[in-house]
């Protein structure tokens, strides 16, 4: 059981925050971290890893500085990491992520499932996963809430749905996005952190994996984004004043439109 | 690549405050760009020297890209009933479709789905790509998605929008892949531009922190997900008159490698807090299970439903189905009214869209007053059956 895990480093959301003075995404004090998301399937990679045998790889695209969530990776179970990275991906859209990530996986050799989160915690889209899914022709699930069983080359999940959640049944290879009710991640043990220290990250340019420029970064990327604005503070706050009971009175006043 | 001219540029700081990322500053007297710059180009169009420059290297304009027209719409339906917001995508959709001077269409696949197909002609469609078959009873990424792209790749709209569901966010992105299309996530506004027709896509990204606007200025189709409760449906209008083409679909389209073995449908996610336009939220303020009974009774009042803060569901007074937040769900209300709740990041990336949002709370001091339209500063166990006295009086009027 070879087990891709996708990983992306994303800026840590209790940091992510406008500055009020340049109404702008503050940097400072903001960390980079795992994916929540992709800690949940790093974990399940794991676990299948540790019941069926094989190896975890923890793949991930993104600037040089991503390498630290890769030995993270190790330090909770994975076996390697490996860091597509070059200045060419800069830009990059979902279509050109998941087409980066195919041809990382494909210069990385054979696998069995590819798990990724259901969606990055910055960029919001989850759109990765399908579309890495598409661009490898794999049957895939999204929002697997749990793995029932594994076995012959069948995978049985649960896909929660906005109503309560399908058990479907498909053939490995295949690729599942997990949402965080699926398990709870371990913390890394110190060996593992040992482990960590000492790996040495794969590090693959656009070339390494034959990537064609017209398919890379802003160049592949069907998408622009043309405008990047923050959304007007609310410049409506009523604080109420007056007795409990006259308050009371202003908000049934204001919820008027609602009744 | 952003390429800075250090000649020209004059270390003004323009785009250093035009950043929305903060990726780019003046050092020296002269822009630089830090790696988490996402190229949006934002800096490009403010400096007045032009002193920037976005490197795209060879982009390929699709040969054909004049040949696409109409606008789709991806009408989601789920044990044989049409979800809402395909009628909302109908209502945006019938704006597009008028300004392009196009049809309107809509994709209903399904099983059992045919009596539904005038109802979305009666919410704005003119015509209707129906696929009833019993296989499509069962929703499955592969089959969908083969169907849809069948019919894109055959028909050639310019613009096809999908809901932002459970179901739109898992096969619409791997359509997208395979036709070499963009796909904007999520969006919460949609316009044409006037001058050359190009479909504008403004979405909320890093939990709501920023909105972008997005095009795909060299392929077709422009593909978007759109989120539900967002856009208007239109009154429906019986007498409007539309095209139902009844699809053969070829066999091995439908021929899925997933197996549904079962449907389960849970009791307490039968209300989905995303689609429901007025909720009260209650937190660990709110203290007890009991306490949840002033939530629901407030929530009823105003024919809402009840949510809650992750505390509150990890208290166990209420399930996680109702959790809104960054692991719960997000939602955009018309009425958020938040009680004992603090107003956390991990919270406010849930609901901070929401229209109208009501904070009470007895600390004045409490993040969630910074987000609010409005709030009470004291005690919830007075304030609620105060407020929800009072609205039953009102609507008595
Ligand atoms: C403001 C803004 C808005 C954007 N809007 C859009 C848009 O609407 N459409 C669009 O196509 N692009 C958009 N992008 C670009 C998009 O953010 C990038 O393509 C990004 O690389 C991947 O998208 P995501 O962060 O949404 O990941 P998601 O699709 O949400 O990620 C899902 C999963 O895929 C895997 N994954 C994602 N990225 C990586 C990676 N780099 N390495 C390894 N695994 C990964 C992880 O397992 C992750 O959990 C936008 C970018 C910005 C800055
Ligand atoms: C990775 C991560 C993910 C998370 N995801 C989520 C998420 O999805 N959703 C979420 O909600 N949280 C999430 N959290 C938790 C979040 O950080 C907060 O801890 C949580 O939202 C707090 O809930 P609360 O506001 O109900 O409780 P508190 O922060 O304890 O606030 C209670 C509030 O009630 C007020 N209060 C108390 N008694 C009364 C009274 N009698 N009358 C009026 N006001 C009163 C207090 O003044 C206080 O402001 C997450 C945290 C992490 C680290």
């Amino acid at each position: 059981m070879n087990i891709i895990v996708c990983i992306k480093q994303v800026p840590d959301a209790k940091d992510v925050r406008l500055d009020p003075k340049t109404n702008t995404l503050a940097r400072e004090g903001v960390e980079s971290i795992m994916n929540p998301f992709d800690r949940h399937a790093l974990e399940e990679g794991v676990r299948l890893k540790e019941t069926h045998g094989g190896q975890v790889t923890a793949l991930s695209m993104g600037p040089p500085q991503a390498e630290s969530v890769l030995r993270e990776a190790i330090s909770c179970g994975a076996d390697q990491g490996v860091l597509v990275s070059d200045r060419a991906f800069a830009g990059a859209d979902t279509w050109a992520t998941s087409y980066t990530l195919r041809k990382a996986i494909e210069a990385s050799g054979e696998f069995d499932l590819i798990l990724c989160g259901k969606q990055a915690i910055d960029g919001d889209t989850a759109q990765v996963g399908p579309g890495l899914a598409g661009q490898m022709k794999l049957p895939f699930v999204t929002c697997v809430q749990k793995i029932r069983n594994l076995d012959d080359g069948i995978i049985q999940v649960e896909r929660m749905m906005d109503d309560g959640f399908d058990v479907l049944e498909l053939p490995v290879p295949a690729l599942l996005t997990v949402v965080k009710d699926i398990n709870d991640p371990r913390v890394p043990s110190l060996k593992g952190k040992m482990k960590a220290k000492k790996a040495t990250i794969k590090i693959l340019s656009a070339a390494d994996i034959g990537a064609e420029e017209q398919c890379i970064g802003l160049a592949g990327s069907p998408t622009r984004v043309v405008n990047v604005f923050t959304p007007a503070p609310r410049g409506d706050r009523k604080m109420f004043t007056g007795s409990l009971e006259e308050q009371v009175d202003q908000l049934v006043d204001q919820l008027r439109s609602y009744l | 690549m952003l390429i800075i001219d250090c000649e020209k540029c004059i270390g003004c700081g323009v785009c250093e405050a035009e950043c929305a990322f903060g990726a780019i500053s003046v050092q020296d007297g002269c822009a630089v760009v830090d790696d988490n710059c996402t190229l949006c180009g934002s800096c490009v169009e403010s400096c007045e020297v032009e002193a920037l420059l976005i490197e795209e290297g060879a982009v390929q304009v699709q040969a054909d890209i004049n040949d696409w027209s109409g606008i789709w719409v991806f009408a989601e339906s789920r044990h044989g009933k049409i979800a809402e917001v395909s009628y909302e995508l109908l209502g945006v959709g019938r704006k597009l479709a008028n300004q392009r001077g196009v049809q309107l269409s809509a994709v209903l696949l399904g099983s059992g789905v045919t009596e539904s197909a005038p109802t979305l002609i009666a919410a704005g469609a003119d015509k209707i790509y129906l696929g009833d078959d019993s296989t499509l009873g069962q929703y499955r990424e592969d089959i969908y998605g083969n169907v849809l792209e069948f019919l894109i790749k055959k028909e050639k709209p310019e613009v096809i929008l999908a809901g932002a569901t459970a179901i739109g966010r898992s096969f619409i992105p791997m359509v997208a892949n395979n036709l070499g299309a963009g796909l904007t996530a999520d969006c919460t506004g949609l316009a044409i531009r006037a001058e050359d027709g190009m479909l504008l896509q403004t979405r909320p990204a890093f939990g709501g922190n920023i909105m972008a606007t997005i095009e795909c200025p060299h392929t077709r189709p422009q593909m978007a997900t759109v989120r539900p409760k967002v856009m208007q449906p239109l009154m429906p209008d019986l007498e409007r008159q539309g095209e139902v083409v009844s699809l053969s679909i070829p066999d091995r389209l439908l021929e899925s490698q997933v197996k549904v073995l079962e449907n389960v449908l849970e009791e307490h996610n039968q209300v989905n807090i995303q689609e429901i336009e007025v909720l009260v939220a209650g937190g660990r303020g709110v203290e007890s299970e009991k306490g949840f009974k002033l939530v629901k009774e407030l929530a009823d009042e105003l024919g809402g439903a009840v949510a809650a803060s992750r505390a509150a569901v990890d208290s166990g007074w209420i399930p996680y189905a109702h959790q809104v937040g960054q692991t719960g769900k997000t939602v955009c209300p018309k009425l958020y009214i938040a009680c004992g709740i603090s107003g956390a990041i991990q919270h406010a990336v849930g609901m901070q869209s929401a229209e109208t949002i009501v904070a009470i709370n007895r600390d004045k001091n409490a993040p969630i007053f910074n987000i609010a339209s409005c709030g009470i500063v004291g005690d919830l166990f007075e304030i609620m059956p105060l407020l929800t006295k009072k609205i039953r009086e009102n609507k008595a009027l």
